[in-house]
């Protein structure tokens, strides 16, 4: 039926061949590649960090590497994972590879301030990854860069929150990009309750990136201007307050989490009624929760400064507000397992990373709200809990919403797929090894394990060798997926347009796309989860 | 001849883009209400030392620039002639002359406050007290940032003119000089609230 379609969009060199045809290119998915490149680059650096930490706490003394090490360990692995890999990754992978074609369109609404906001997020971590070269030393001051131990450190502290500033930016333009395109760039027919639930993921967070990035992009600057002028508006010597910092940086940092997890959420809320072959439960009420959780999410930031000084008032109703945004994330949970019932439930590799995102973030909900709740957080702050409770978040959460969306979309992005049955195993390995790393963790941050600390008490040495011991099975899980990926792309079979029977738009084009997707822009009728009949397909 | 959807999508980008910058600001502005609101007497023996007759003059220079700027765009949208690009482009200029008095005007200021011995650390402001290191230190911090906001728009409007002159913009797409407009109106607007805060505390 694609008889005379136009080349895929990797061979169609545009105007530039080569390696200059990629790193120059505006094609929205070209830069989605180099997004994907750029961020399992760096996701791979910091993995490798993280297990370095995790064999230091094979014994209670450590050995493997050095106190001062150690400090720079968590943070860079802090600093790489949250503001090079997490943050960005699917508004700016998947973001720009599908949400065009989701809503019909040839391309993002501004195709050069997307290169440019690509050059912004390389530049960010070429500078970012300088700092720990460069100056006395490499960061070592936690991914918060906390004052006053910022100020006073003597590593070079400037250049790498410079290089964060940078993808800031990066983040604030991708943003600005995403909320344009999803106002102009929609089909005829495309209202915006016919948009997939990913597009409204998508969307919200770009709201949140835009509207939170600056607070910390003014903050970082600050920082760079107590170290270069010693100004003085955090310094205490100086009457400056520290705890204002904290305000700053958390009004930023905590939205940070949403622009994190939404965008899996939106895919997750994809994922659901194709593999339950049924419509969504309630499109609406998760459409609109993602912009709850955006807008009462942003107001909750002083739940992380409990122990800091705070006034009571304040703490109470951040953590009035944190138990709100519960409210709409457990709308979301129950709509997507209310899709599954009397569904026709298939269970592909994509669908088992879903499923695995709903009991991770599950876990990772709850124990926030522990964290959350006043009395508890005072016992687990800065331990081991809050560690194990944001990888539930993050890593359970958008990772694994990331790992989905890779399994989803794999087969459109490059035509090929990969093996169903290693994804599987890959997937049970990657499961079990991550439950017994971080729910470890849980346990002993609740019996009393301060986090960043690289030796600790002899009678936690069990718990921390079996939580060592999980990470090595996750980390082999990971490579057994990025590989059978990776085996895929280069030797995989030849995909079908429609492997999993999707109803949204980027399945009605052939697999890869072409450079422009559509040969006609569609006129769409009807919502994102009508399913025609199987013996209809082609 | 651009189409209508581009030139929307354009000024919505911009306007998203200008409500970035605000918050960028809005950070500062917390913290300059914080402090002042610690140490009401400090900021207000502080403010003092500042010229109120620079400030004035440069809040007085830089709202006839968004007026100059304003009739530029309004000339370029309201008939399409070799006449109103040329007038368009004097306007601008006119804008662009403006913004570098101000930048003038400002230099003169910083400079008399160094020659006091006022910036961030100087052994003279470590021995005030701690409410006064404040106000200085978010003078600098706040001023400088909006100097170099001057800085890009002056860069900006002036590769608008660059444009204009070559004729790649025009009354036929006027789009960008609208969205460089709207940059400068937002510079302009930041240093309306910088103004009253540090020199008129009473």
């Amino acid at each position: 039926m694609h008889a005379h379609a136009a080349a895929p969009w990797y061979t169609d060199e545009g105007r530039r061949p080569g390696i200059r045809g990629w790193i120059f290119s505006t094609n929205h998915k070209r830069i989605g590649i180099l997004y994907l490149v750029a961020v399992l680059s760096f996701f791979a650096v910091a993995v490798v960090l993280g297990v370095l930490m995790r064999i230091q706490s094979l014994r209670p003394e450590g050995g493997f590497v050095a106190p001062q090490t150690y400090n720079v360990l968590f943070s860079v692995h802090g600093i790489i994972q949250i503001f090079l890999v997490v943050i960005p990754a699917i508004p700016t992978i998947f973001g720009n590879f599908f949400l065009p074609i989701l809503i019909g369109g040839r391309d993002m609404a501004f195709p050069r301030l997307n290169l440019f906001s690509w050059w912004l997020y390389m530049t960010g971590a070429v500078v970012v990854l300088l700092s720990l070269a460069l100056g006395k030393g490499p960061v070592d001051t936690g991914w918060t860069f906390y004052v006053p131990y910022s100020l006073r450190t003597t590593v070079n502290v400037p250049l790498a929150v410079f290089g964060v500033f940078l993808l800031g930016m990066s983040s604030i333009l991708t943003g600005v990009n995403i909320v344009t395109t999803t106002h102009q760039m929609r089909a005829p027919g495309m209202g915006f309750f016919r948009m997939p639930l990913s597009v409204w993921g998508l969307y919200s967070t770009a709201w949140v990136q835009i509207l939170a990035t600056p607070v910390i992009g003014i903050t970082l600057v600050l920082i760079i201007m107590e170290r270069l002028f010693g100004v003085g508006v955090f310094d205490p010597a100086k009457g400056g307050d520290p705890l204002l910092y904290q305000h700053l940086f958390w009004i930023y940092s905590h939205p940070a989490v949403y622009i994190m997890i939404l965008p899996a959420m939106g895919i997750i809320s994809d994922l659901f009624p194709v593999f339950s072959r049924k419509n969504i439960v309630g499109y609406k009420t998760v459409a609109f929760s993602s912009l709850a959780i955006a807008s009462v999410g942003s107001l909750v930031w002083g739940h992380h400064m409990f122990v800091s000084g705070q006034s009571d008032t304040a703490s109470i109703v951040f953590s009035l507000l944190t138990f709100l945004v519960a409210v709409p994330s457990a709308i979301k949970v129950f709509n997507w397992v209310a899709t599954l019932y009397k569904g026709s439930i298939k269970v592909d590799p994509p669908f088992l990373y879903a499923l695995g995102f709903i009991a991770l973030f599950l876990i990772g909900g709850l124990t926030g709200l522990v964290l959350g709740a006043l009395s508890p957080d005072v016992h687990v702050h800065d331990t081991y809990f809050v560690v194990g409770h944001f990888h539930y978040v993050i890593f359970g959460g958008m990772g694994f919403g990331l790992f989905a969306a890779l399994h989803y979309w794999f087969p459109k992005m490059f035509g090929k797929m990969y093996n169903f049955k290693f994804a599987t195993v890959a997937f049970l390995v990657l499961f079990v090894g991550f439950n017994v790393f971080y729910m470890t963790m849980l346990i002993l941050g609740w019996a009393g394990m301060p986090r960043r600390y690289y030796s600790y008490l002899p009678q936690f040495a069990p718990l921390q060798r079996i939580s060592s011991i999980g990470s090595y099975i996750m980390v082999g899980g990971l490579a057994m997926m990025f590989g059978n990926l990776i085996h895929g792309f280069l030797r995989g079979k030849k995909a079908p347009d429609n492997p999993w029977g999707g109803a949204t738009l980027e399945w009605q084009i052939p697999s890869p796309p072409s450079a422009e997707n559509f040969e006609e822009i569609p006129t769409v009728t009807g919502g994102p989860y009508v399913f025609s009949k199987p013996e209809e397909k082609d | 001849m651009e189409s209508p959807e581009h030139s929307t999508g354009a000024r919505i980008g911009m306007w998203l883009f200008l409500l970035s910058e605000i918050l960028l600001f809005g950070g500062l502005f917390l913290l300059y209400a914080t402090y002042r609101w610690k140490h009401p007497g400090d900021f207000h023996a502080a403010s003092q030392e500042l010229s109120r007759l620079d400030g004035t003059l440069n809040t007085a220079i830089l709202l006839t620039s968004s007026l100059t700027m304003a009739l530029s765009i309004f000339t370029l949208s309201r008939e399409r002639s070799a006449r109103s690009t040329r007038r368009a482009s004097l306007f601008l200029g006119a804008t662009i002359l403006m913004g570098c008095a101000f930048l003038v005007v400002k230099g003169f200021e910083w400079a008399a406050k160094f020659r006091h011995g006022l910036y961030p650390s100087s052994p003279v402001l470590l021995a005030r007290p701690p409410g006064e290191i404040l106000y200085f230190g978010l003078y600098f911090a706040m001023t400088g940032l909006h100097a170099l906001h001057v800085i890009v728009g002056l860069c900006v409007l002036s590769t608008m003119l660059a444009l204009l002159l070559r004729g790649s913009v025009g009354p036929e797409r006027v789009a960008p000089v609208e969205n460089a407009g709207l940059y400068w109106h937002l510079v302009d607007i930041i240093w309306i609230f910088l103004f009253p805060l540090f020199y008129l505390i009473s």
